[in-house]
């Protein structure tokens, strides 16, 4: 089966300077690939990339094995995907407008996206907001409004940019456990963009290490955390380790 | 004090008795404000967001522009566009100098950068992130204008506000490009120069209340919608 997504020779630059210069990455269909890197590697770079959201540069862009045509495609295939960001992101309206919103700018009538919209917020526990303002939420609830909003559109591929790192440990934990449970049941890919290594095991299939706007590294959460390939690969899954043998020896 | 005591009681007086003269000044005062910032609005807003969302090599330079406009003195707008109109100027040919259509004009290019330059800054005091978010949902660049628009609404009515209340004030580029021909370019400010020219305090008086009154008319039906309801 193909790839969801086959990238090749993926660069972006910023103020003339290459923030990313990734040779291949591919996100199978219903996989969890996170992406983890030190601050300024470039992981939000190439998230918005892939998502199309940049002037970007790609030797070749493939998506269910089909060669795309950028940027005259751009439009439809950012509607078969959608994204998370690390704030919520909510537009003034209420919590309803804002989980339908993807679906309105699909042109769907209210009378699809209205309820399509309320079961998503159901499903993710928040229903009972529906009619309150959007700027009435705490930032757990929003960040849940916006992850509804995202997945309200049933996108093939969901890019998630560290959409934990502005929730406490609590709501951060239920969200993580929530979300993983949502993508397995609907079977969506996602690209998932943090610098929490405890986010990782619970949540992603594969894992690619990258700094410098490049893939130093991709596999198995157990590959990469065992056999870093690289020197700061393996700087990097020295924070997991240590954490895990100072919960061994208190053991 | 009893000049301003005559004053009002004139002013009452022509407003009470429908003064013809009066209420026609006052419609071409309303018609010709309202055109040019209904125009500057159209001109003003896609040109701020554009200004606010898009890089450019002479981006900077642009910006300053638009913002060194917002303080531009009636009078030099005046003079270009009595230039440029004048029977022997480069479109004289159009016939429009003294006449309605020319201080619309003028008014225009008054209230255009004020709207440019204070839909823009309300454009980026959004959030950074916020046009990609949008983008990522799906939408369309002028669906991203429209909802980009619809969030900084707020500003962007302020900037319709403040474009509307320097050019209904003016008189320079009234004065200069409509000559305050009465019955044709005659507008409330225009009459209210000529009147004290005269020595007719009370009927200038007059006139003002009533500029005062169409102001806030007019601003408080754009306070409205702007403090209104926000659905999506």
């Amino acid at each position: 089966m193909s790839p969801l997504l086959d990238a090749r020779n993926i660069t972006v630059k910023r103020g003339g300077r290459t923030v990313v210069n990734a040779a291949h990455l591919t996100i199978e269909p219903g996989e969890v690939l996170a992406v983890i890197g030190p601050n300024g590697a470039g992981k939000s770079s190439l998230l918005h990339a892939l998502a199309l959201l940049l002037p970007v540069s790609f030797g070749e862009y493939r998506w269910m094995g089909r060669p795309v045509n950028l940027p005259q495609e751009a439009l439809a295939l950012r509607r078969e995907m959608a994204v998370v960001f690390q704030e919520a992101l909510l537009l003034d309206g209420s919590v309803l407008e804002n989980a339908g919103l993807g679906l309105k700018l699909r042109g769907q009538a209210a009378s699809a996206w209205r309820p399509a919209a309320q079961a998503m917020l159901d499903r993710l526990g928040i229903g009972h907001l529906a009619k309150r303002s959007a700027r009435q939420l705490s930032g757990g609830e929003a960040q849940r409004v916006s992850i509804a909003r995202a997945l309200a559109t049933k996108p093939r591929l969901l890019c998630l940019d560290e959409p934990f790192g502005a929730l406490d440990v609590l709501a951060r934990h239920a969200l993580l456990k929530d979300l993983k449970g949502l993508l397995a049941s609907e079977g969506t890919a996602a690209f998932f963009v943090t610098h929490d290594f405890t986010e990782i095991p619970p949540m992603a299939d594969r894992v690619a290490v990258i700094d410098q706007g490049q893939i130093l590294q991709i596999g198995t959460p157990h590959e990469v955390f065992n056999q870093p390939a690289t020197p700061l690969v393996r700087d990097l899954v020295q924070v997991a380790h240590d954490l895990v043998r100072t919960l061994q020896r208190a053991e | 004090m009893e000049l301003i005591g005559q004053g009002i009681v004139k002013a009452l007086e022509m407003l009470v008795s429908g003064d013809g003269e009066l209420w026609r000044i006052a419609w071409l005062t309303l018609r010709v404000s309202g055109t040019a910032t209904f125009l500057s609005v159209i001109l003003g807003i896609p040109v701020g967001v554009l200004l606010a969302l898009t890089r450019f090599r002479i981006r900077g330079f642009t910006v300053s522009v638009v913002y060194a406009g917002m303080g531009l003195p009636p009078v030099v707008v005046g003079l270009v566009v009595s230039i440029l109109l004048w029977r022997s100027g480069p479109l004289g040919d159009l016939g429009l100098i003294y006449t309605p259509t020319a201080m619309i004009i003028a008014q225009t290019l008054i209230a255009t950068p004020i709207v440019t330059g204070l839909t823009m800054s309300g454009i980026q005091q959004l959030h950074p992130k916020l046009h990609l978010q949008i983008l990522a949902l799906g939408a369309s660049r002028w669906q991203l204008f429209g909802l980009l628009i619809r969030e900084a609404r707020l500003a962007i009515i302020a900037s319709v506000i403040a474009g509307f209340g320097r050019v209904i004030a003016e008189v320079g580029a009234s004065m200069m490009v409509g000559a305050n021909i009465v019955g044709e370019t005659r507008v409330l400010t225009t009459a209210m120069v000529l009147e004290v020219n005269k020595g007719h305090f009370d009927i200038a008086i007059a006139l003002s209340i009533v500029l005062m009154l169409l102001i806030w008319l007019v601003i408080t039906l754009l306070t409205r919608l702007q403090q209104g309801g926000r659905p999506l």
